[in-house]
């Protein structure tokens, strides 16, 4: 089947009737059959299409839950306990999308670490990296909004800590935190508009977003962890060399980590769906109470790295903006990632010692940060939060330095590949 | 079973390197585990006879239905509505209470909080603490403390079962807060019920606190077996599967 040309398959009965009124066939071909990954891509290459299948998973079932939920202040709790269960299979449903939530960010980290392993934003793939970044930035918001609508005691309190942010911006602070909440504060009315974005607007700028990440990918080509181009050698045909067809290669690849990832996936579902309070945090078993804090807010364990760096920046001056900037710094340092990296290869395998203990200690630096935005802003924490957060901007800011010193490995030819 | 204890502890292993968080450790106190059994139907309906009879007047569990109850704990329709139906109603109603909100603001100074949801909010160990924890209090309204919930508005209720209780407390300059605290609490008087018996009836209570909080339990973790078994036979036929076409890779 696949020898055959675009001819010879497309032109016949009601494939070759599309195919003459809608490029289905050439589609197929270009991204899914004739489209061609390196062979030599390891287990770090399956976190991209994990992440589109926990994309599709919170898609369908958001759609099943919005079918019960009630985006209203004084229904909306009582509908999620509704859903859990009265709703014929709700209780699945919710815990397939709130760890959903949490799988979403563990796999979409995973494969943002990838490329920096394998220096995947490098020329020419920095525009498929800006589009992830904002596929980032996108999962972020869409997962900050849809906190809020269970309506609990740390939906209202972590919205209300995370919109106060925009609150310290000099002049317009005040105004615009207010613009964000449509109201004073929390209320009925910030619960329908995240509501009304969390469930159409952000969802369909991911799935556009998604489109463009995969479509710049295809138009340059997968990476690899050699960091060497598969597209310089190719057959008569055109073929690379060192490539092997997406389908059946990567598709078969692919479902056997779909069957791990569902294993663990499904053991948290089934057996921890609270996981230990980090996924569904017990203060959110309390409805929205404004009177009433809970004892410790802290933002789900995804955003504590970046909630750490807030807390860990004193206010100065007469205001808390720098903490705020230093956060939405250490997001935005991410975007520029491209040009500051200056190693003369792109992957981890060729670089040199000094290279590897900056990336070791960027890993390090990710984890620690995360923990200490879990705890108290206190002692050993609030200085471990200060010190990783330096070293945090260290890696990035010090990269167009760090990432050019040392004795860099000759990078092969072509692809190192062992059958197995 | 195996799979209850290893599954969770797997998935905490790979998907994150973070310690959970103890369990029921709401207040940062550790407390005596409640050790009750989710999947005993003796314990769960003693529980709800406790519930029904000594929660139930003031509290309501908004979500919970009457003949839910029926069906997970194996009793008949008729045996329910007789016996744990206090209110007029249909079986299928949830547990709402008579108090009225205003009266309870009078009475209590607060309204009673709903339980549907509170053994998933504070915990089973926190719960049998509290059930466990009251004491002579004469500075209080109600004559009565807590010693996990300070200041709770609820009354002494449980000391007819219980007996009366009192704080021995250890001076500031021992604890190691630096503040008073409570070092133990002592019998005064003694109520209907043995210290053993009123333990199981505190564990039972917090037992059916803790179904009710999510019904659904002990099906999920019953399913997740199933599911984790399929998964395993998926995987392995995904895994021949990508290794008869991997040949191909050269």
């Amino acid at each position: 089947m696949g020898n055959q040309s675009y001819e010879t398959s497309g032109t016949s009965g009601l494939w070759g009737w599309i195919n003459a009124r809608f490029p289905l066939d050439k589609m197929l071909k270009e991204h899914v059959t004739e489209y061609y990954a390196p062979k030599n891509i390891n287990s770090w290459y399956l976190f991209g299409a994990l992440s589109l299948f926990v994309l599709v998973l919170q898609l369908i079932t958001g759609i099943f839950l919005t079918m019960s939920y009630k985006p209203s202040a004084t229904e909306a709790f009582a509908s999620v306990e509704y859903i859990m269960r009265d709703v014929q299979w709700g209780w699945l449903i919710r815990y397939l999308h709130s760890t959903g939530a949490s799988a979403f960010f563990i796999v979409v980290y995973l494969h943002m670490f990838r490329g920096l392993l394998y220096g995947s934003y490098r020329a020419p793939r920095e525009l498929i990296w800006i589009f992830g970044m904002l596929i980032y930035l996108a999962l972020m918001a869409e997962a900050f909004m849809g906190y809020l609508l269970p309506w609990g005691n740390m939906s209202y309190w972590g919205a209300q800590v995370i919109v106060s942010l925009f609150g310290t911006i000099p002049v317009i602070g005040d105004s615009l935190a207010e613009w964000i909440k449509g109201d004073y504060f929390i209320s009925d009315i910030t619960l329908n508009r995240f509501f009304a974005l969390h469930v159409a607007a952000i969802p369909l700028l991911l799935v556009f977003l998604v489109v463009a990440h995969i479509l710049a990918l295809h138009e340059v080509g997968s990476g690899n962890p050699d960091g060497v181009e598969i597209k310089k050698y190719k057959d008569a045909n055109g073929v690379p060399l060192d490539g092997m067809k997406f389908h059946p290669y990567c598709t078969v690849e692919d479902i056997l980590a779909v069957a791990v990832f569902l294993l663990l996936f499904c053991g948290v579902v089934f057996f921890a769906p609270t996981f230990g309070g980090m996924f569904l945090e017990s203060p959110n078993f309390e409805i929205a109470n404004p009177m009433v804090t809970p004892p410790h807010i802290a933002p789900v364990w995804y955003f504590t790295p970046f909630y750490a760096m807030l807390r860990a920046v004193p206010s100065f001056a007469g205001t808390q903006i720098w903490g705020v900037l230093v956060m939405f710094g250490a997001i935005v340092v991410l975007f520029f990632l491209p040009w500051l990296d200056r190693s003369p290869v792109k992957s981890i395998r060729y670089k040199p010692w000094q290279s590897k203990v900056m990336l070791a200690l960027f890993a390090v630096s990710f984890v620690v940060l995360a923990y200490c935005g879990m705890k108290p802003p206190s002692g050993l924490f609030l200085a471990l939060s200060r010190i990783f957060t330096f070293l945090y901007f260290v890696f990035f800011l010090g990269m167009p330095w760090w990432s050019r010193i040392g004795t860099f490995k000759p990078v092969p030819d072509r692809v190192t590949h062992n059958a197995h | 079973m195996l799979t209850d204890r290893f599954l969770p502890a797997l998935a905490a292993a790979v998907l994150l390197a973070q310690p959970l968080t103890a369990a029921a450790d709401s207040e940062g106190m550790s407390l005596p585990h409640a050790g009750n059994d989710i999947r005993s139907h003796a314990s769960l309906q003693r529980g709800a006879r406790n519930f029904m009879n000594y929660c139930s007047g003031c509290h309501s569990a908004q979500f919970v239905r009457y003949n839910r109850i029926g069906t997970d704990l194996g009793i008949g329709e008729q045996e329910l509505t007789k016996n744990l139906m206090f209110t007029s109603g249909h079986s299928f109603d949830t547990i709402k209470n008579s108090m009225r909100a205003d009266d309870a603001r009078k009475w209590f100074g607060t309204v009673p909080p709903d339980l549907s949801l509170m053994a998933r909010a504070r915990g089973p160990d926190y719960l049998y603490a509290f059930l466990r924890g009251f004491y002579l209090d004469p500075s209080r309204p109600t004559g009565a403390n807590n010693a996990v919930m300070p200041g709770t508005a609820m009354p002494y209720i449980t000391s007819e079962l219980q007996g009366t209780q009192r704080a021995v407390m250890r001076p500031a300059a021992e604890s190691d807060s630096g503040v008073a605290e409570i070092e133990k609490l002592e019998q005064v008087t003694s109520g209907a019920m043995s210290t053993e018996q009123y333990e199981e009836f505190a564990r039972d209570t917090v037992n059916f606190l803790e179904y009710i909080g999510e019904p659904v339990q002990v099906q999920r973790r019953d399913m997740g077996v199933w599911v984790t078994l399929f998964l395993l036979v998926f995987a392995g036929l995904a895994f021949m599967l990508k290794r008869e076409y991997f040949r191909d890779i050269r």
